[in-house]
């Protein structure tokens, strides 16, 4: 019986040695996310989906037979912590590659180093200067603000109005939706009749709103996050304002719904896919991936999955498709992140190259309105 | 400028200015009883919101049953502040005492944060939102029972103040600590008495305002400070005057938002701060040695 015992435990050490010795050691992926802080809300969810998808990567047997390693940490938002954390992933750590961090301003801190020491970075923030001009290391799979807009202008060209008013938020995402804004009113004829911002806290928005009323605005264009929005919707709806309120990508998530509640109703907003993912035709080259993510997350974390942690899924599964096209080493990735063409992920379809590293186009929006306390898809 | 706008502009300031108003007059009666003033106030005001929302919709109680019990839930909070954080300390300095109040708002804040998360809730309003016009302004029933209930907190505070037993003691330990305990006065209690009453009043606060506001673990900062604000225009009176303080600067901030920029929303009030401290440290309408209850 000893014997036996120990002749089994002898061949599984063999086993053991032999695999250690023949398997590749693991490809190292580092993650910068803003797990707390301010920024928690887009963090936590990319933290969490990234460690989903490396985790189901590896139980399927990993990429080209070598297993993924997420090394993350969180840089609770600051652009300082971002920096020192991601020298220690690329000395200490000695990552193949980064995905991260979650905001612009810490995105724009790190590009520095991951440019000098030849790391490839897949940003999750959304701010168009992170790529543009293009940096040889520097991708994103967040959508640029630009194409926010143009869909809101296009429908509003569409509907042949062209006097309208803005309110932006006081922050970062605030001020560069205005500027986005002003930028790109000329080239679809409208004229912005008012600008006006509110503060991220504000309790009452009805000064602002009733100048906007004054105005003769034909339509009026919200940038921020909530809680604002969902107050300007209540206040627009006291005030008894009757012109079409269209909102950012900032509050596509069912908790602006719950927070406007009835005021919501009739607003448009440009959005990723995810929150209609089931109401995308079949046809949709994005849909698989879409269910199998909001499912998964379902199954994962018991809330539903948003574009934040979209944005960390498609980054991973960018860089499995790089390392899967022949690319382990960060030179590797980075070439191949550039050749990857038509990539159906969360946030869109990416097709990178050489003079784009932000990958997306129009289609990674479209435009929904709430109806019923729900999303629609308007046509 | 048209008429309709001004008056728009009124409106809102006024009912916001009601809120500062609330939570400035529990800033006073903490300061009156014991010479502090505790930073602690706003998050009282939070709590008032987040406990009915935890009333609401963990517990499922209809709303008139959520309010009284969250508006004793935090009473119970602001006991429990002065028994576990001040009273201990009853002798230190007043400087220590502003210093443990900033401690324990970022603890609650921090308590809270955890057990109701970061996010934004809303709050049903008391009687529908169907909004109502006034020559061309329009307001919400949510306004009107922000008035009415700080015109009734008001006048019991008023009655408590001169025609009970208490009230007066109360007044009496604001006007010499010393001698009121020298009568007889049990000056601790009257401590204990008025962290009560202010916890009961900024919760009163926060749970009418948060159906037009929203209410979340951080909105006790700001409303706390501008509670303080009126608290200062009012010089640290328990009464009219910081009720007028803290309608003038919601007036003065919607004003301000609504003709110069909303940009200059809380610069406003903290520049009257300022002035106020410069100018007048008794307050808008004090004498030089104020009564202060």
């Amino acid at each position: 019986m000893i014997r036996r015992f120990f002749s089994c435990s002898a061949a599984v050490s063999v086993l053991l040695v032999c695999s250690i010795a023949f398997a590749a050691p693991p490809i190292k992926i580092g993650g910068l996310f803003a797990v707390s802080g301010p920024s928690a809300p887009l963090g936590e969810p990319e933290r969490n989906t990234a460690k989903m998808v490396v985790d189901e990567i590896n139980k399927a047997g990993g990429v080209n037979g070598r297993k993924l390693e997420l090394v993350s940490y969180d840089t609770t938002g600051d652009a300082t912590k971002a920096l020192q954390l991601a020298n220690k992933l690329i000395k200490d750590d000695k990552v193949t590659a980064i995905i991260g961090p979650s905001t612009t301003p810490e995105a724009m801190a790190i590009i520095p180093v991951v440019e000098k020491e030849h790391i490839p970075l897949i940003a999750l923030a959304a701010g168009s200067k992170i790529t543009d001009p293009v940096k040889k290391w520097v991708f994103k799979t967040a959508q640029n603000d630009s194409l926010a807009v143009s869909w809101i202008f296009e429908y509003l060209q569409k509907q042949k109005q062209s006097k309208v008013a803005i309110l932006t938020v006081s922050t970062g995402f605030g001020s560069s939706g205005r500027e986005q804004l002003k930028a790109q009113a000329a080239r679809y004829g409208i004229s912005l009749v008012f600008d006006d911002t509110f503060g991220p806290n504000d309790s009452d928005m009805t000064a602002q709103l009733t100048k906007v009323r004054a105005s003769h605005a034909q339509a009026l264009i919200v940038w921020g996050t909530n809680p604002g929005p969902a107050k300007i919707a209540n206040n627009a709806r006291q005030l008894g304002l009757k012109i079409p309120i269209f909102m950012s990508h900032g509050v596509s998530s069912k908790k602006f719904i719950e927070l406007a509640g009835d005021a919501a109703e009739g607003i448009k907003l440009p959005s990723g896919k995810v929150i209609v993912a089931d109401l995308l035709p079949k046809s949709d080259s994005q849909r698989k991936s879409l269910m199998a993510f909001v499912k998964d997350y379902q199954n994962h974390y018991k809330t539903e999955g948003d574009h934040f942690g979209g944005h960390a899924w498609d980054a991973v599964m960018l860089i499995k498709a790089a390392i899967e096209r022949g690319g382990d080493t960060p030179a590797g990735i980075r070439d191949n992140l550039e050749k990857i063409k038509g990539f159906a992920g969360i946030g869109g379809t990416f097709s990178y190259s050489a003079q784009d590293h932000a990958g997306l186009g129009k289609d990674a929006f479209v435009l929904v309105e709430i109806k019923n306390r729900d999303w629609v898809l308007v046509k | 400028m048209q008429f309709d706008q001004i008056l728009q502009y009124s409106l809102s300031g006024l009912s916001t200015g009601a809120i500062y108003a609330l939570i400035g007059v529990g800033f006073s009666i903490i300061f009156n009883a014991t010479g502090i003033i505790n930073f602690a106030q706003g998050e009282f005001v939070m709590l008032g919101g987040m406990f009915t929302l935890l009333f609401l919709e963990t517990l499922k109680l209809p709303l008139w049953a959520a309010i009284p019990c969250a508006i004793v839930a935090s009473t119970v909070a602001g006991l429990l502040f002065e028994r576990l954080a001040i009273r201990p300390l009853r002798q230190a300095t007043p400087i220590n005492l502003v210093i443990i109040t900033i401690g324990g708002s970022i603890l609650i804040r921090g308590l809270a944060m955890l057990s109701w998360g970061k996010d934004t809730h809303a709050i049903p309003p008391f009687s529908g939102d169907d909004p109502i016009a006034i020559a061309g302004a329009t307001i919400l029933p949510q306004h009107l029972w922000i008035l009415a209930i700080t015109v009734i907190i008001v006048i019991v505070n008023r009655i408590y103040f001169y025609h009970t037993i208490s009230g007066k003691a109360m007044r009496a330990c604001a006007y010499n600590r010393r001698a009121a305990g020298l009568v007889g006065i049990d000056v601790h209690r009257m401590v204990l008495f008025s962290f009560i009453i202010s916890s009961a009043m900024g919760s009163i606060a926060g749970i009418i305002v948060a159906p037009l506001t929203m209410t979340a673990y951080d909105v006790g900062i700001m409303l706390g400070l501008k509670g303080f604000c009126a608290a200062i225009i009012g010089g640290m009176s328990s009464g009219i005057a910081t009720v007028i303080g803290g309608l003038l600067l919601g007036v003065l901030e919607s004003l301000g938002a609504g003709l110069i920029s909303s940009g200059y929303k809380d610069a406003i009030a903290f520049i009257i701060l300022l002035l106020i401290l410069f100018i007048r440290p008794q307050g808008l309408f004090g004498k030089a040695e104020s009564e202060r209850v």
